[in-house]
This record gives C-alpha cells, structure tokens and sequence, in this order.
C-alpha cells in the first residue's frame, strides 16, 4: 500500500489503540464474515433460547391484548386521578429507547463519527421495534383500539375533526411520522446489502426474496451518487424530527397546568433521558451480540467506550433537569409546585421511587468516568441496564407522583399496578427481544455496504 | 424515422479489482470519447460517480419540493378544520391560533421531504428494475463484494466490438467479458 492513502481510515485502524474494524480485514472478508450470519452460520444455541423466552413473553402480550380488548381497561389499575400511569410511563420509555437508534444513524453521520457504522444498523433496527412496542400503549389505552383511526383528521359522516391544539395529536402525528420515516431510512440503508445478500444466497428462495427486497439494486456509479445524497437529506431530516419527537412528548406534560409536569425544562431534559435509555438499550444488545455471534472485530471496545461516553454526558444533563425541577419548585415560589417536589422527594408515599431514580440514573452510572470500566463489558451491561430501570422509574416518578396529589386534597388516591398492567410492559419487551432476534436472523444486523467504505484503501487513490 | 436495430450485445465489461484502477479507467474512456457507459463498485465511491460523466443533480430540488407540499398541506390542513369546517370557540380565543400549529406542520414538512427523497431517489435510479443485462456476466455478482466493473454500452456511437474490448484491456482489467441482452 502506498503511504498516501486514505489518511483518516489508516488513522482510525492502526494510531487509536481500539480501532473501529480490527485491522487484517478486507471488502471480501467483511462481505463474507457478515452475510454468513445470514446465510451460512449455524444459528447459535444462545439464539434460540433467547428467541423461546422473548417469543414466551410475546405469546404473555397476546393474551393481556385479548383479555384487554374484551373486557376493557378497567383491567389496569388506572383510577382517579392517576388517569395515566403504566401505559404512558411505558410509551415514553420505549419512545426514547428507540432514540438512540436515529441519532446513531442520522446525528453521528452528519457529525462524521465513522464508528457509527457498524452498530447504526442494529441501532435502527432497536428504533423500528422500541416506537411499535410504544404504539401498543396509547393505541390499547384508547379503550377501543378499532376506532384509533378516529384520531385522524379525515371527513366522516360524523362531522367532527381532532382538536389539533391538543398535544396529544401533535404526539399522533410525530410518532406516526416518525415510525414512517424511521422505516424508510432503515429500508433504503438495506437496499446495498439486499444486493450482496442476493448474490451470496445458495438457496432459491432466499435469492428470490432476498433480490425482490433489493429492487434490482446493482451498484451503479449514478445510482450510488443518488443514493448518498437521498441518505444524506434523510439524515438531515431525522435528526430535526427525532429532536422533536420527545419533545412533543414532553409536551404532553409540560402544555398541562399540573405542577411537576408543567416545567419548561422538559423538551431538552426529555431528549437527553431519551438518548441516556437508548444507548444503555443498545449496549445491551450489542454486549451479547458481539459475543455470540463473535463480531469483536466489527463491535470494538471502541464502540463500548464511545456509548459509554454518550450515556456519562447525557445523564448528567439528565441530572441537570432533576436539579432544575428541584430549583424552580423553590424559585418560582409556588405553594404548588414547592408541594410537588417536596412531596416527590421525602414526604409522599412514593419517595422511595425517587430515591432508587436518583441511585439507578445518576449515581451508581459515575463509574463510567473511570477508563477500566468503560472498557469492561461486562460492568457495561450491568451499568446500561440499571439505567434502563432507571429510565422507566424516572417516568414513573413524573407521572404518577404528579397526578396522585393535585390541587384538591379531596381526589388524592394511591395508584397500584395489576398484574395486568405488568404483563402488557412485559409481554412488550418480549415482544421487542422477539422482533430482533428475527432481524439478527434474516437481516444483516451489521451494514454490510457502510462497513466496506470504512476499510484501509477503500478510497481511490488520486494520481499525481 | 427508421427504427435504430438493436445491437447484438449490451456492451462490454472490465473488472478490476481496486478502486483506483477502476476510476483512472473511468476517465480514460470519458477522455477517449465514451458517454454511454456506467461503473460498478461494491460501495458508494465519490470520484467514480464523477468519471463516468457530469450529470445533473435533481434530487435535492424535488425533496425541498417535497417538504414544501408537506409544509403547506400539513398548515392548510389543520386551518382548513379548524377555522372553516369545525370552529370551536373556547373562551373566546382566536380560532387562527397558528402556534398550537406549527408542531403537527413541523412533522408533515419532514414526512413530505422523506418521503421525496427515498421515492425520488429510486424513481430517478429507475428503480425497482427486476431485469438488467449486466447480471448475465456471472462474475457481475462479485459487484456486490469486493470487485468494481466498468461496462461501455454498444448503443455508444464509438462503440465497436473489437476495439473496444481492447481499449479495456489496455486498462489494466483483470478480465474483459461480453454482456449479452
């Protein structure tokens, strides 16, 4: 090889001391090592276990749907005046881990983080399943999900329209345009990869479906110039709209008039918390993906550090937000308020929730400010899934501690979750485990195409 | 007019197997006079799209169209209802209240240049394309791993046959095959 090529690449393989792809690797052997996931490995034994629990927990789901759906919501323990609880508590979660994914994808590409490559696949992926999972709960809690498309705007005999002032059609709207673009941008990165996979499959009807999904994806010149100016535009277009999808979540609170949900800090503190739960997900994923499927070459250390580094920057504007909910309680001199977070933090029935919040999403991930165990992955995975529990708890803590006291001491009630309320957020997450191990299966969880741009002499070297 | 007969094959096709010969045979034959022809590489590579000749970029133009469509449809919309077909009045607030408006605007602006982008890009690529002939060159499939092919069409008018294939093996093509139909 000559000294002058590609400079960037052979900086990010040989001068970092984890490089993003171990060196030694080729366009041929990153093609065949990540297609043979697909199509030749033998399907290792860690899947199908995962896959008989996850798929267990999805059939759990299946029945609390048809047990909901014939008898109603009543099923759940939302009363007066916790009007919402596991449902929106469980939306906002799964909304926000599904963040991760497109600013993985979309933010980092545009900021030219090439070690985004190899888990932005997978990352998307998480996006598609986490925001259908969170589709379940708003959709299931409208009693009648037959009669969701009620919340559309369109003309019926009925003559009525939705309110649109309303932040909960603004929320219809963000997630429904979200999921959409999300699936797009996911569809088109594969197209390339359909290609390869088609010219790899032994099998006819692998080939078969597998050359139908690629639209007759052929590599050509003019068509990849297209194709990375459309995946760039994209990129462009996500990274605004995933910013402003939790954001008009958090609208959903922050338009109320109900202390502790009627704060300005919410957008920023929300998309923070939503990136914060998305990539301790990802994390979660990648550490056993990367061991069964033995990807510690394409899945470095380096990846584990970046992702670690992200979740330490952005818990601590989550922290921020704890601390600005505290702080305008008390500056804005509201009896209110001033009740609210004090009633939050130590004199209410639920300040335990606050205290395991504070333990589970800001002190016990400090650790990650040491260098050893940001390189520890199996410290890692413990880390990223305290703070998932942390996550939810911190939704948990907003919604129901805001709602159980409000103004008039009269309507106070203590909210309890049923089983049922359990077996739906449950059966969610098998329902999500279920989904990626079909993709880890069927899908090249790696981009295949991505991966070949980022290899030592991939560039043409420029005479003269 | 008389009907131009079709040639008796698509063209032909070099493979290579690194980039930077790929593209240095690319401008050659753009040098040479070639326009009717196309390259192949595994992955996007900026300099290859470039040599096999200028072309005009009209992508950008229909997503920012796009997002325009998605801008004032999701606007007129939503003051369509609100203020003409279903006028609520609510305390007596303006029922052209645009601020509860630019939201639910904000996300079919980014929903209309989207979707351009992606339907735009593969209306343009001519996509989806069940058949083409390049894929009758069994080594072709390698396209999609590690080689790169530069094919030259015989609807070129400097196309022939014989000189053609050896202009490409001048190159430094590892291998020159026919393409039939």
């Amino acid at each position: 090889m000559a000294s002058r090529v590609d400079e960037p690449h052979d900086d990010l393989i040989h001068v970092t001391p984890n490089p993003v792809i171990e060196p030694g690797h080729t366009a041929a052997s990153v093609t065949d090592k990540i297609s043979a996931l697909v199509l030749k490995r033998k399907t290792p034994l860690a899947w199908y276990i995962g896959f008989f629990i996850s798929f267990s927990l999805a059939n759990v789901l299946m029945f609390t749907i048809a047990y909901l759906v014939t008898t109603g919501i009543g099923i759940w323990g939302n009363n007066w005046p916790v009007g919402w609880a596991f449902d929106i508590i469980n939306f906002v979660w799964w909304i926000g881990i599904g963040h991760a994914g497109t600013l993985i994808s979309a933010i980092l590409l545009l900021l030219r983080q090439e070690w985004r490559t190899s888990i932005n696949r997978f990352a998307e992926a998480m996006t598609l399943f986490a925001v259908a999972c969170a589709g379940l709960f708003p959709l299931l809690h409208t009693g009648r999900p037959w009669l969701a498309y009620w919340m559309l705007p369109y003309p019926n005999t009925m003559n009525i329209y939705p309110q649109f002032r309303s932040p909960l059609m603004w929320d219809v709207f963000a997630v429904s345009t979200y999921a959409s673009v999300s699936a797009l941008f996911w569809y088109v990165g594969l197209i390339p990869d359909f290609a390869t996979l088609r010219d790899r499959a032994k099998s006819g009807a692998f080939r078969v479906v597998y050359g139908m999904l690629a639209l007759g994806w052929r590599g050509s010149a003019r068509h990849w110039h297209r194709y990375e100016t459309a995946y760039l535009l994209l990129a462009g277009l996500a990274t605004p709209l995933v910013l402003s999808v939790h954001t008009i979540v958090s609208f959903d609170f922050a338009v109320s008039q109900l202390p502790g949900w009627h704060a300005t800090i919410f957008p920023p503190y929300f998309v923070a918390g939503a990136i914060y739960a998305g990539f301790a997900m990802v994390l979660l994923l990648t550490i056993p993906l990367r061991k069964f499927y033995g990807l510690e070459d394409f899945i470095t250390l380096r990846h584990m550090r970046n992702c670690a580094k992200i979740m330490l920057a952005t818990g601590l504007i989550v922290g921020y937000g704890y601390m600005m909910e505290a702080f305008m309680a008390w500056y804005s001199a509201s009896e209110y308020e001033g009740f609210m977070i004090k009633n939050r933090i130590w004199t209410g029935p639920y300040w335990w929730t606050y205290a395991l919040l504070i333990l589970t999403n800001i002190l016990i991930p400090q650790v990650l400010w040491l260098r050893r165990a940001r390189h520890n992955t199996v410290l890692l995975f413990i880390v990223a899934l305290v703070i998932s529990v942390g996550m939810w708890l911190e939704r948990f803590v907003i919604i129901v501690t805001s709602l159980h006291r409000d103004f008039l001491p009269a309507s106070w009630a203590m909210y309890r979750p049923t089983m049922f309320d359990w077996s739906m957020f449950v059966g969610t997450i098998g329902l999500f485990f279920t989904l990626l191990l079909l993709f880890i299966r069927f899908l090249p969880a790696i981009s295949i195409f991505e991966m070949r741009t980022i290899l030592p002499g991939a560039a043409p070297k420029e005479e003269g | 007019m008389k009907k131009p007969t079709r040639p008796a094959i698509y063209g032909v096709m070099a493979e290579f197997d690194n980039p930077t010969d790929v593209v240095a045979a690319t401008r050659r034959a753009y040098e040479d006079g070639y326009r009717r022809m196309d390259a192949y590489s595994p992955y996007p590579i900026e300099a290859l799209s470039e040599a096999v000749g200028p072309h005009k970029e009209r992508l950008p133009l229909i997503v920012l169209i796009g997002g325009i469509i998605g801008l004032i449809g999701g606007y007129a919309m939503q003051y369509y209802v609100a203020v003409w077909n279903y006028p609520l009045n609510v305390g007596g607030k303006p029922l052209h209240s645009w601020p509860a408006f630019i939201p639910i605007t904000f996300e079919t602006t980014v929903l209309g240049a989207a979707m351009a982008a992606i339907f735009g890009m593969l209306a343009l690529n001519g996509l989806p394309e069940p058949y083409h002939p390049v894929f009758n060159v069994p080594n072709f499939a390698l396209a999609s791993r590690d080689r790169f092919f530069l094919v030259i069409e015989a609807r070129d008018p400097k196309f022939d046959r014989e000189a053609t294939t050896g202009f490409l093996r001048s190159l430094g093509a590892q291998e020159v095959a026919d393409v039939e139909h």
